[in-house]
């Protein structure tokens, strides 16, 4: 077993979609967000929303880490990177993000700045090795997923004695932003979206675990389904949701039990517990302010903060007044609803954050999912 | 950033790394977040770290179940 293609069974996933469809009720509509852009990405790519019924309805959540990093974070590191005693070392679906004014990292390389992408964080430490001469500032973005690797770097660097590494940290946490959808008063200006259960994130689930989601559920009184990223894992997670509805339940339930438990991964919990705090808020792009949903270094762990070590101020600055972002990334409007969605705003030039990384919503609609719109005007 | 792939260990190597095959192509990462990982394990990775090991009788069980649900709308007994 490969784990992979047995997940993606033409066969199988039609069978599915007629389960789904015989246990749908069609005097009601079932609208369930899938809170993470590796979900977004398969229900566009895998052509999902095809094959469930028409009650059926997916919204697109805030779970893409490069879309919700606010445009200030972008400012503030193309900032670092214009000193020349520092190189910038980032994920390179970070490269195009637009900051303000139509400034990415991108263009600042273009204009000689010594920004690197790297895979892992390994690499970057491994630059910080090879040039002592250098300050070596790694741009750490990500939800959980990505965070132990950032405390795993950190304490190598300590290992190391690195005396000219640190890092710009932007990581932030799901269970909060999940609530700030469902409560956030923020929002009231651009709408609220009405859900009936999540599809919960598969590899943040592999490092938190099942049980962050139980209060949340039994709070909200909304039922979440962690499932997998291929398209037979979403299958089944949506008729698990469907399930859970028609019976009015709303619990945790486990599609993607292959990678992920309730504990979730212990020894990647205390990497990150021994390294980071909560910030008291963090701002994600189209949410605002979120309490308690961002990450930052421990006092212990100051030499390594780059907001500490450069006297980083904070900058906050608009988004595109023109770009829906903001509601898209709550799911409150499409990517089509969008006027700069394929005219201006292409993933060639992104105007906004949901067309850079593959896993935004827009970015996603606009390499798989233009085509069935055409499709279906041409129906009509 | 969140798409992450099934891989095999097919090496471990000193200071919490491994090798791991996708396919045929050989990769190195780190295994720093997991314990105990034996070769032939699978693993999924995610910027270069493998995050957690597969259950193999949990994919197994998946796999049965999803042909069970997949004829249960076609009318068909499992």
């Amino acid at each position: 077993m490969k784990y992979a293609d047995e997940f993606r069974d033409k066969e199988i996933a039609l069978g599915l979609a007629k389960t789904i469809r015989a246990e749908t009720d069609p005097g009601r509509p079932y609208r369930f967000m899938e809170f993470c852009g590796g979900h977004t990405h398969a229900i566009s790519r895998y052509g999902l929303e095809d094959m469930l019924p028409d009650n059926v309805r997916m919204i697109h959540g805030p779970g893409c880490p490069v879309c919700v990093l606010p445009a200030g974070r972008i400012d503030m590191a193309i900032r670092l990177a214009e000193r020349s005693e520092i190189i910038l070392c980032v994920y390179g679906d970070l490269m195009r993000v637009p900051g303000s004014q139509g400034a990415s990292l991108l263009k600042a390389k273009a204009r000689g700045a010594d920004i690197r992408m790297v895979y892992s964080t390994i690499d970057a430490i491994r630059i910080a090795e090879d040039n002592p001469e250098r300050e070596i500032v790694f741009f750490a973005i990500g939800f959980e997923t990505t965070t132990p690797p950032t405390a795993v770097m950190i304490r190598l660097a300590e290992k190391k004695q690195l005396s000219n590494f640190s890092v710009f940290c932007n990581h932030v946490l799901t269970p909060p932003a999940m609530q700030n959808i469902l409560e956030s008063p923020d929002i009231r200006n651009i709408g609220r979206v009405e859900i009936d259960g999540f599809v919960g994130p598969a590899h943040v689930s592999t490092i938190i675990g099942t049980a962050p989601y139980e209060f949340f559920a039994e709070e909200f009184g909304k039922p979440v389904v962690i499932s997998g990223f291929e398209p037979l894992d979403m299958m089944q997670a949506i008729l698990m949701l469907v399930r859970q509805v028609n019976e009015n339940r709303h619990e945790v339930e486990n599609q993607y039990s292959r990678a992920v438990t309730r504990d979730g991964n212990l020894r990647a919990k205390e990497e990150v517990s021994d390294i980071f705090e909560l910030r008291d808020q963090f701002e994600w792009r189209g949410l605002g302010p979120v309490p308690y949903s961002g990450l930052k270094l421990k006092r212990a762990y100051a030499r390594y903060d780059a907001e500490v070590r450069f006297g980083m101020n904070e900058l906050c600055v608009d988004d595109n007044p023109a770009c829906e972002c903001g509601a898209i990334l709550r799911g409150v409007k499409k990517p089509v609803d969008c006027k700069l969605f394929g005219t201006v705003c292409t993933p060639e030039t992104p105007m906004g954050s949901c067309m850079v990384s593959s896993e935004g919503a827009c970015a996603a609609h606009w390499t798989y999912g233009r085509f069935r719109d055409h499709q279906q005007r041409r129906a009509s | 950033m969140c798409l992450a792939i099934p891989a095999e260990v097919t090496k471990l190597l000193p200071d919490e790394m491994a090798i791991v095959s996708i396919d045929g192509v050989s990769k190195e990462i780190s295994v720093a977040l997991i314990e105990n990982l034996a070769v032939g394990d699978y693993v999924i990775i995610h910027v270069g770290y493998a995050l957690t090991r597969i259950d193999p009788e949990e994919a197994r069980r998946t796999l049965e179940l999803l042909r069970e649900l997949s004829l249960e709308g076609q009318g068909v007994a499992p």
